[in-house]
């Protein structure tokens, strides 16, 4: 271990006291830290029902009078750098805590709220001539998918025809502008991609124009950057070896890229598409200026207003009707078909990534 | 043995038709590209070119432009920046936890679920806002009212309904959470092991160690990530157009009261389905503003990042 012999044996008299650290809880038990957080507990409960009783005052007590308790303890027991790391180890777990805070309890309101009214008569009535209860997302769901699918046919070509151009043409300043510009590109806000929609088939149509394919154009400025970005790091990753064998055979550059890199990398490549469909299905504010809403069923594209699954949450929370309750009901079911969807694409893309994974990686 | 091994690209373009149209197909989507981002610009600056010459009176409020938008770029950097000051320390903390304390088997697997936080609808946050977070948020904005009240910025009369300025920070902050730690984690993960190990072998704590080897590595790192975070907070639309209730109050610092400034974004959602004539080429200016910010903090963030890419080559 050690290369000098007269290091070791000054070594252990003169830093054990200080260099507890390396060992880790050579001076403390581990039980040490969760017995002063029970400690802790239990005395937030007194302090809880001595006032007035409150979980989450009660769950911050816990953690700060825990925290102190340990740090103190330490600080007497082990040494102020011993226990400024405890402090931070305290601080540091707290924060992941208060992160899932949000998640949980979001994902536990939408689920209880949105049960109310996941029934077949959502999925197959829309709200045309509805009034109070009943009706349905029937024709926002159809008006999401073909949205979607309009934009995954404009974005994923062009993504994916311009990571090939980065990985295996681009070169000099035109591949840097296109990087540079593909980052830019990824940090527009989703309203000023509707705006630009907005603006572009206004100098076509006229004034207040609302068509399917405006959101579609609006939602592929989202998506097209998120295509490429996926895309290009997975191109990356095809080994060289195997387009200089397909070259040393005498295939064309088109066809190598064709019949070698993009089956080697497809599974990469249909993970990052699904990611990039499940950043847009989402998406409500480029939609509500560009598709705007409507109650009745319309497949139509490019005939008029459509509507959308987040842009009928949004519309049936903000505009409720006259017994608003069954509106913010419908609103909630949408919310949590839209989440049940998002995630759901998030695991497909895993799937996809794991099953098909050992073919990319060879 | 140069020369052998440049020989082969120097004779491969034969121009066979099908390798010139592929590249020539691959450049154009990728030229298509830059030519959108222009045609962003563009149409913007040509839409909101009538409410850029209009006279004042005919803008809405009667103003002139920059009083319509002056509030609203406030109040769109207000709640961005408290934001980005609730998540960023946050979001570190997130990192270092997932970096170096938790279990080695987890740590993928809390990343996974920070990461959840990402792919929430911006809608679904909205909702989770006005019915969950509000209020609940309410009680303590009494409190501060009564014991910071002193503070301009926690000045009354508090909201009833929790819909303020202080809470939309605290929503854009989880919002933008896991776009920070993601970049973080990544920064924090790419710190030469030889570093740490050296920290940790001359009898640092774990905090020494971070603090000497780590946070002086990624720094520039964190920065350009809580700086995309900005630019995320500063575009989000439809969290802010439901939970905020907006008011024509102007410029005013008060966090937790019912006037609150209103958000580029977010007015722009709520206005713009019953607009018409100028007031949409209004608005539309005012989301030419709002891409011009943007632009220019993501174009910052960016630079950070890849002037810290460049440098991370030398370990």
């Amino acid at each position: 271990m050690s290369t000098s012999t007269q290091q070791p044996s000054a070594g252990p008299d003169t830093s054990a006291p200080s260099q507890g650290a390396l060992g880790g809880h050579e001076k403390q038990a581990p039980w040490v830290p969760w017995a002063v957080f029970g400690a802790a507990a239990v005395l937030a409960l007194a302090i809880g029902l001595l006032t007035s009783w409150n979980i989450v005052l009660f769950v911050i007590y816990t953690v700060v009078l825990g925290t102190l308790g340990t740090y103190l303890l330490s600080r007497v027991t082990e040494g102020p750098r011993k226990a400024v790391d405890r402090l931070v180890t305290c601080l540091v777990v707290s924060a992941f805590g208060i992160a899932m805070v949000p998640l949980v309890s979001l994902v536990y309101e939408v689920i209880r709220r949105g049960a109310e009214r996941f029934d077949a008569e959502f999925f197959s009535a829309s709200l045309q001539g509805v009034i109070g209860p009943g009706g349905g997302a029937y024709h926002a769901l159809m008006g999401t998918l073909i949205i979607t699918l309009l934009t995954t046919l404009i974005s994923v070509p062009i993504g994916l025809m311009t990571a090939i151009y980065l990985v295996e043409y681009g070169t000099g300043r035109l591949k840097r502008s296109i990087t540079f510009f593909i980052d830019v590109m990824t940090g527009i806000p989703s309203i000023v991609a509707g705006l630009f929609a907005y603006a572009l088939f206004v100098l076509i149509f006229g004034p207040g124009v609302r068509l399917g394919i405006m959101g579609a154009v609006a939602l592929s400025v989202l998506m097209i950057p998120v295509v490429v970005r996926s895309a290009e790091e997975v191109l990356k990753l095809v080994p060289n070896e195997l387009r200089e064998a397909a070259y040393a055979l005498g295939v064309p550059k088109w066809r190598t890229i064709l019949k070698v890199v993009i089956p080697t990398a497809i599974a990469g490549l249909a993970t990052g598409v699904t990611l990039a469909i499940a950043r847009v299905i989402g998406e409500t504010a480029p939609l509500l200026i560009t598709v705007g809403i409507t109650n009745a069923l319309n497949f139509n594209a490019f005939d008029g207003r459509m509507a959308t699954l987040p842009v009928y949450a949004y519309y049936q929370l903000t505009q409720p009707g006259v017994p608003p309750q069954d509106a913010i009901d419908r609103a909630w079911t949408a919310a949590l078909v839209l989440i049940m969807l998002v995630m759901g694409l998030n695991v497909v893309a895993r799937l996809i990534s794991r099953l098909f994974a050992p073919k990319t990686s060879r | 043995m140069t020369s052998t091994t440049s020989a082969p690209p120097a004779q491969q373009p034969k121009s066979r038709p099908g390798d010139r149209i592929f590249a020539g197909t691959a450049k154009g989507a990728g030229i298509l590209i830059l030519v959108i981002l222009a045609g962003v610009a563009v149409f913007l600056i040509s839409e909101s070119v009538p409410a850029l010459t209009a006279s004042a009176d005919e803008i809405p409020g009667d103003g002139g432009l920059a009083s319509y938008i002056g509030p609203l770029i406030f109040g769109t950097l207000l709640s961005a920046v408290i934001a980005l000051l609730v998540a960023t320390p946050l979001a570190v903390a997130i990192a270092l936890f997932i970096t170096f304390y938790a279990p080695r088997k987890l740590a993928a697997g809390l990343g996974y679920v920070v990461d959840l936080l990402a792919a929430i609808p911006s809608i679904v946050y909205g909702f989770w806002g006005i019915f969950w977070l509000a209020p609940r948020l309410v009680p303590f904005y009494r409190w501060l009212e009564e014991n910071l009240g002193f503070i301009p910025f926690f000045a009354g009369p508090v909201s009833s309904t929790g819909r303020t300025m202080l809470t939309i920070g605290l929503v854009l902050a989880v919002m933008i959470l896991p776009i920070v730690s993601a970049i973080s984690r990544e920064v924090f993960s790419q710190v030469p092991t030889l570093h740490t190990e050296a920290a940790l072998a001359l009898g640092a704590t774990r905090w020494e160690m971070i603090k000497m080897a780590v946070i002086p590595y990624g720094k520039s790192g964190v920065i350009g990530g809580s700086m995309l975070g900005l630019g995320r907070a500063l575009g989000e639309t439809m969290a802010v157009a439901i939970i905020l209730s907006g008011s024509a109050a102007g410029i005013t610092w008060a966090l937790i009261s019912s006037a609150n400034p209103q958000t580029i974004a977010a007015n722009i959602a709520l206005q713009f389905p019953e607009s018409t004539g100028l007031a949409v080429n209004t608005l539309i200016a005012s989301g030419l503003a709002l891409f011009v910010i943007t632009l220019l903090v993501n174009m910052l963030a960016r630079w950070v990042v890849n002037r810290r890419s460049d440098f991370s080559g030398a370990n």
